[in-house]
């Protein structure tokens, strides 16, 4: 029943239904045409039925071993565990293509589902663009990297899958980072109906933020999971390699992050209208291009296991048909919107505005660094790469004032603030922050690490004090603090959080710049001290796993005598596909990771020695913990009643009086 | 607060934040950038001692040897790109997808007059992917030459040299 050629139809049909969906709303939006509007909401959940009868039977193919499928042939095996053959479905170019589609398709299903209090001429152009985005990916599905091609003969057994893409971990980074990526298209088709109306209002960004909130939710998760997964599945003991592959995915949230905090200023003053749209089609520009990045292998990286350049002529064109149409219509229609909202620069607009121009100057940085080796190479024909040393001295001084900004920002009031009476309330907060930073001195060493530790100390003990004030708490009796705290708006905590979250992280990723390691060869039996731990390599012994056999050493760490943990490090060697890989032991207890990893075997098979490598990372858990807590954040602001509420009354005024103007 | 005003103070922000950015990129770029390098680059002009570069060619088969100084491993190979070759020395545990005879890609400074002390060693990611620098670096040297044909086998590979890859060129038909 759920044959690969129905799949292969299924999508088919699912690229024609997105393509309809593409021109006519937009048409009926054009012409003020009811009945095509109203096509909209039903032809993008009819693409979604389609898209996702064609994953599932893809699915299918994949759980029942079917190798007449030839992207299954190549990348699975009968001795994959289930869970693996489920999640190999994406863990390959095709199969990801068409989860990228599917859950662009599912995008375009939450508007018409959930977009009800949106009017019908913006709904139906929002739609429309999602729908013409989704076209181009479906035929480069389709055309260059169909998922469903069968080979003849059938092979008996696969190839088996890549061993390091064999983890928990990376079978649920991709569909995450994808919805974060994929999910930047709503706000760049509500960036682009705003366009062809010619018309954005505080209404526009009430609506464009939740989705971009959502977005940049899950794009977070997404790079706290890449960057997790690499943490404890590479070996190195790294967490964060400034690869091209991951400051794709940084720029986006960098540019992301910008846009949720400049929607709120078209939202509650409505201005930075104009930058605002621009920045909604950049962020959706940077994923596209960074599916492009590392779909194509335009750039060197240890993620190109699915590189082809011949489908890198595909997307480039789809690049230049969207980011460049965008951007024209962009230059077109920018002038024609009205930009409104005074405000002085010493104001929580001026704050806003400030975040924006960080934000996209770290951005500009990151991309410099990421794409000044590929043009070097193309232009000047020299090879030369760009790494941790440079992005840390050039990402750090730009991160540190928007850190300390960070601090304030959230309680300046609109319009026009007055500085002074803000930095007296915070005079706990800056009174905590230079004790950490004399503590973080005398702990830390490094300039940069101290200043960050100090300010992520600033940015929690700020936010905390800015939640304190709103609930006048010390200051007013409990009850009424609690009373105060209980009617507080969910966004306004959700800020808190999120901005909490930036701090856990910058502290942990601050402490991690004090990582200890130690790369020993020894018998079994030694003892090696890293960082107050005495560490016991005990036992090693073979034993067998579903598709490998493995090497397990057994670790004994002790701290002044006392057992502390055991740690079973191992390597592993796959059987299909002469591979090895290692499999790391981590002990952690939330302040600080042991990380054991076991290497090679030397020496005679009466006296072997092993070579151990041993960590210490202080903090470590914090770093993914933040990101953790702001994607909690930003979800618990879009529980706030005003984003479900929407406002479609203001946009009825608004646009009367645009229509007045 | 006249529009005019707001429009000085948002220059003046802007300008100031791309400035710094800039000014640091600029930086950076003087210090912190890592050339790559081929082995008969290094042999031929050795970059300064305290540079640190990226070296990249295939590891010479039968090279490698690892041994111990005091409990610290020491893995020793000489990586060559066909033309000279340069002898790694690298404290810590090779990757695992390391093979004799494949290419690498290692990190760290040159020690005149030809060796590579090396802080990071990094192996290709999977059986089919080979580093671009290294595919250059290769063609450049004349052991490959793309219009005619994939990469010859890794395991050849030491035993090929210059003159071989010539004779095979020169026996294909010239299309240039």
């Amino acid at each position: 029943m759920l044959s690969p050629e129905l799949g292969h139809y299924a999508l088919a049909l699912a690229c024609v239904l997105a393509a309809i969906q593409g021109i006519l709303p937009l048409m009926g939006a054009r012409r003020r045409d009811v009945r095509l509007m109203a096509l909209a909401p039903g032809l993008a959940i009819g693409q979604l039925i389609a898209l996702l009868t064609s994953f599932l039977c893809l699915v299918y193919a994949a759980v029942t071993d079917d190798f007449s499928v030839q992207n299954i042939a190549a990348n699975s095996a009968v001795s994959k565990p289930l869970l693996y053959k489920i999640t190999g479905v994406w863990g390959n170019h095709e199969g990801s293509i068409l989860l990228w589609a599917l859950i662009l398709g599912l995008c375009g299903a939450a508007v018409a589902a959930f977009g009800r209090n949106l009017p019908s001429a913006l709904r139906a152009r929002v739609i429309g663009v999602l729908g013409l985005v989704a076209t181009g990916f479906e035929l480069f599905c389709l055309t260059t990297s169909d998922p469903f091609a069968r080979i003849w003969p059938a092979p008996m057994d696969g190839q088996g899958m890549n061993p390091l893409l064999q983890d928990p971990g990376l079978a649920f980074h991709p569909p995450i980072l994808y919805t974060g990526y994929v999910g930047f298209a709503v706000p760049f088709a509500f960036a682009i109906a705003a366009l062809l109306e010619g018309r954005v209002d505080a209404a526009w960004g009430r609506w464009v933020r939740p989705w971009a909130v959502a977005a940049w939710c899950f794009l977070t998760c997404g790079i706290a999971m890449g960057s997790w997964w690499s943490y404890y599945v590479l070996g190195w003991g790294g967490y964060w390699f400034w690869d091209p592959v991951e400051n794709a995915s940084l720029i986006p949230w960098l540019t992301g992050t910008a846009l949720i905090h400049s929607a709120i200023v078209v939202e509650k003053r409505e201005a930075l209208k104009i930058w605002t749209v621009l920045l909604a089609i950049g962020t959706f520009s940077f994923s596209l291009s960074g599916t492009f990045l590392v779909r194509s292998g335009i750039l060197n990286s240890v993620h190109a296991f699915a590189n082809d350049p011949a489908r890198g002529v595909f997307i480039l064109g789809l690049l230049a048909v969207v980011i460049g149409g965008s951007l024209a219509l962009f230059a077109y229609r920018a002038p024609s919107l009205t930009s409104g909202g005074l405000f002085a620069p010493v104001s929580r607009e001026g704050a806003l505005v400030l975040n924006n121009i960080l934000l996209c100057s770290l951005c500009a940085v990151v991309l410099t660094g990421t794409m000044y080796p590929p043009f070097m190479s193309l232009l000047f024909d020299r090879t030369i790469s760009v790494g941790k040393p440079f992005f840390d001295a050039t990402t750090i001084p730009l991160a540190l004032p928007l850190f300390i900004f960070m601090g304030f920002g959230p309680m300046l009031p609109w319009k026009r603030a007055q500085l002074w009476p803000i930095l007296q309330k915070l005079w706990v907060a800056a009174v905590i922050t230079a004790i950490a930073c004399a503590v973080a001195a005398f702990k830390l060493s490094g300039v940069l690490p101290i200043l960050c530790a100090a300010a992520a100390i600033w940015i929690i003990t700020s936010t905390i004090t800015d939640v304190v004030e709103r609930v006048r708490l010390f200051r007013a009796p409990f009850a009424t603090s609690v009373q105060r705290a209980r009617m507080l708006p969910r966004a306004i905590i959700g800020t808190a959080i999120a901005h909490i979250g930036v701090g856990i992280t910058v502290l942990g990723l601050s402490a991690m710049s004090q990582a200890q390691h130690k790369i020993v060869e020894v018998p079994i039996g030694t003892t090696e001290h890293l960082a107050g731990y005495d560490w016991t390599l005990t036992n090693v012994k073979q034993e067998p796993g579903p598709n490998y056999t493995a090497m397990v050493g057994t670790l004994e760490v002790r701290r002044n005598g006392h057992l502390i943990t055991v740690m079973h490090p191992s390597k592993r060697s796959f059987n299909t596909q002469n591979q090895t890989t290692t499999d790391v032991a981590i002990h952690t207890n939330l302040l600080a990771d042991l990380y054991g990893v076991l290497g090679d075997k030397h020496g005679p098979e009466s006296n072997p020695t092993y070579v151990l490598r041993l960590h210490y990372n202080p903090l470590a858990p914090w770093m993914w913990l933040g990101a953790l807590v702001m994607a909690f954040g930003g979800a618990l602001s879009l529980s706030d009643r005003r984003v479900r509420v929407g406002a479609p009354q203001r946009a009825k005024s608004s646009a009367e009086m645009s229509a007045a103007s | 607060m006249t529009r005019k005003t707001r429009r000085l103070w948002l220059v003046i922000a802007c300008v100031a934040c791309l400035g710094t950015a800039a000014a640091l990129i600029l930086r950076a770029f003087s210090s912190d950038i890592v050339f790559f390098v081929t082995p008969s680059q290094v042999v031929a002009s050795p970059p300064p001692k305290d540079r640190t570069v990226k070296l990249g060619g295939m590891v010479v088969a039968g090279s490698v040897h690892r041994e111990r100084k005091g409990e610290t491993p020491v893995a020793t190979f000489n990586v060559t790109d066909g033309q000279a070759a340069v002898t790694v020395h690298y404290e810590g545990i090779l990757p695992d997808l390391f093979r004799e005879g494949q290419s690498v890609v290692a990190i760290g400074t040159v020690q005149p007059p030809h060796d590579f002390a090396a802080t990071e060693v990094l192996a290709k990611h999977d059986e089919t992917y080979m580093p671009k620098e290294v595919a250059e670096a290769l063609k450049k040297a004349g052991k490959w030459d793309p219009r005619f044909g994939p990469p010859p086998s890794a395991e050849s590979w030491n035993q090929m040299t210059v003159q071989d890859a010539r004779k095979n060129t020169a026996t294909q038909p010239a299309t240039n």
